[in-house]
């Protein structure tokens, strides 16, 4: 008896951003622009009300769907937010991240053979969790001419009609493109006129600069149809607490809370406890955060466009995304690491959607991102 | 949009930044930071443009000894606190002073070469000013935080070089 990958897995390809990982954790003193998470820690009455709970002896299971606080929390942070209206009983299901979210709706709301749209280029899990969950992927490239917005032509132009489920990220990983509340409109017309479910990323949704983010499931007729993810890990700077959500309808929640109970049983209890403090207390933080990046933001567009590359006007999330100057991105993102010691991610690791183009995080301390683009540059010319 | 306050913001956080950098970081051209800060610096805004330093880093054989000093005053018609603030805050030894709400009346810290220094300061030239009624000397043993920066806060960056 050998261990052999099942077909499904042996289907997904090595992740496109393993081999800059390994590259770069073979070399010492490398600036890395290739990190999607916060280079902030946790707001510190977060990480407090985590140890608390600890002392507190907090540290069985909580209910599958997560704890009651927890979700009515979330429910009046939406609220207020975002506009967006879920009851804490039966449309809010907390998750270990917004990925397993992800992979919950993918699994329990697809059937193997059915087909999902996934708007590229895209956050790296999208198209192995649709392998994973023995659903097809129909690609949704989006244009750097349209600034990688998804349009109802992209949509056409794909076969996206055909699909059952759509999946995008908005502010998106890795492009930073954001799409505003007009702009949203035909695509959930197309949404509906097609009969799509809408698995809708908002991950970024607190970290959008130019306009205020606008949540696809606000739109007439779009409540019933899509499923909202969101989390801690962004915004909140929370990443190694692994804890996201979904909102739903109830029955879309049911299916996916199925899944949940029998895997992750329920999301881990301190974080859990963590981000109730976060919710009721860190908004603050989250604001002085969000200003930190859009600084950055401005100063990296400024760099770009004085090295003369072109980089369109990224709004959100924390990732710009210019082109690559040499024909491989893959090739320039390993001789940049190499010579100058910086690392960036070249966008085909984010599908072939990225071809052509390099992901910058400004998720690091200033005075690193100046040496950085200062090194850049230098490379470049 | 960006605010005049963000330049300030940008400088309190770092005052080295070039106009250059705070035209990048806001929505200010070269020029409009120029100005802006020129305007603050004559409005006293800005009122100048210091080091944050930890002396506790640094290898020297010299010492350096800072004090927080509480001071009760008593006032009489003649006199206010802004006469006896105007007054102790001429002296180069002091490099804070603030009237606070509470037990005592100032708030002042003083510097110094020598524990000695810092002692004599206070015993001969502010304890004996007529309107001081006591004085309470806290000698500072560490400094862990200062104007909002902390000290040695083990933040090096333990994330993966490169993530999704």
């Amino acid at each position: 008896m050998t261990f052999e990958p099942a077909d499904r897995v042996d289907a997904v390809p090595p992740s496109g951003i393993r081999r800059f990982f390994e590259l770069a954790e073979e070399m010492d003193d490398i600036i890395s622009l290739g990190v999607g998470e916060p280079d902030f820690s946790a707001p510190w009455a977060a990480r407090e009300a985590a140890i608390t709970s600890l002392e507190r002896g907090q540290t069985s299971y909580t209910a599958n769907r997560g704890k009651r606080e927890l979700r009515e929390r979330i429910a009046r942070y939406e609220s207020d937010v975002h506009d967006l209206s879920y009851d804490a009983e039966d449309e809010i299901l907390v998750t270990a991240g917004a990925s397993e979210a992800l992979d919950l709706a993918f699994r329990a709301l697809l059937d193997p053979g059915d087909s999902l749209a996934v708007v590229q280029p895209c956050y790296v899990s999208y198209v192995p969790g649709a392998t994973f969950a023995g659903v097809d992927v129909i690609d949704v490239p989006t244009r750097v001419e349209d600034e990688f917005k998804l349009t109802r032509e992209v949509l056409e132009e794909s076969g996206a009609a055909e699909a059952d489920a759509l999946v995008y990220c908005y502010p998106n990983n890795p492009t930073g493109a954001t799409m505003t509340g007009d702009e949203l409109v035909e695509v959930a017309a197309f949404c509906r006129e097609n009969d799509l479910v809408v698995f809708a990323d908002e991950i970024y949704a607190d970290l959008t600069y130019e306009h205020d983010h606008t949540s696809i499931a606000t739109l007439p007729g779009m409540r019933e149809r899509t499923i909202v993810f969101n989390g801690f890990s962004k915004a909140f700077a929370m990443t190694g607490f692994r804890l996201g959500y979904a909102m739903g309808p109830p029955e879309a929640v049911t299916a996916m809370n199925r899944v949940h109970q029998y895997t992750m049983l329920s999301a881990p209890t301190t974080a859990q406890h963590a981000a109730i403090e976060a919710l009721d207390d860190c908004r603050e933080e989250v604001t002085d955060m969000a200003t930190q990046y859009d600084r950055r933001r401005k100063y990296v567009l400024s760099q770009f466009e004085e090295m003369g590359l072109d980089c369109f006007p990224a709004a959100g999330a924390f990732y710009a995304f210019p082109e690559c100057p040499w024909d491989d991105a893959g090739e320039f993102a390993e001789a940049l690491l190499q010579s100058k010691s910086v690392a960036v991610v070249p966008g085909t690791a984010f599908g072939e959607g990225g071809a052509g183009h390099l992901r910058i995080s400004y998720a690091t301390g200033l005075e690193d991102l100046k040496e950085a683009m200062t090194r850049i540059a230098d490379f470049v010319q | 949009m960006s605010s005049r306050r963000e330049i300030l913001d940008l400088l309190r956080e770092n005052a080295r930044y070039t106009t250059e950098d705070l035209a990048h970081l806001t929505d200010f051209s070269e020029s409009e930071v120029e100005s802006i800060i020129e305007e603050f610096e004559e409005a006293g805004v800005i009122c100048g443009y210091q080091a944050v330093v930890d002396w506790g880093a640094v290898e020297t054989e010299e010492e350096r000894v800072r004090a927080t000093v509480e001071l009760n005053v008593a006032l009489d018609r003649e006199t206010n606190y802004g006469d006896i603030a105007d007054r102790i805050a001429r002296f180069p030894e002091v490099t804070s002073l603030r009237l606070v709400s509470g037990d005592y009346d100032f708030d002042l810290e003083v510097e110094g070469d020598s524990m000695r220094e810092v002692s004599h300061f206070i015993s001969d030239k502010i304890a004996p000013i007529p309107e001081i009624t006591q004085t309470v000397t806290h000698y500072i043993m560490e400094s862990y935080k200062e104007q909002g920066m902390t000290f040695d806060d083990h933040d090096d960056d333990d994330r993966l070089s490169v993530s999704p």
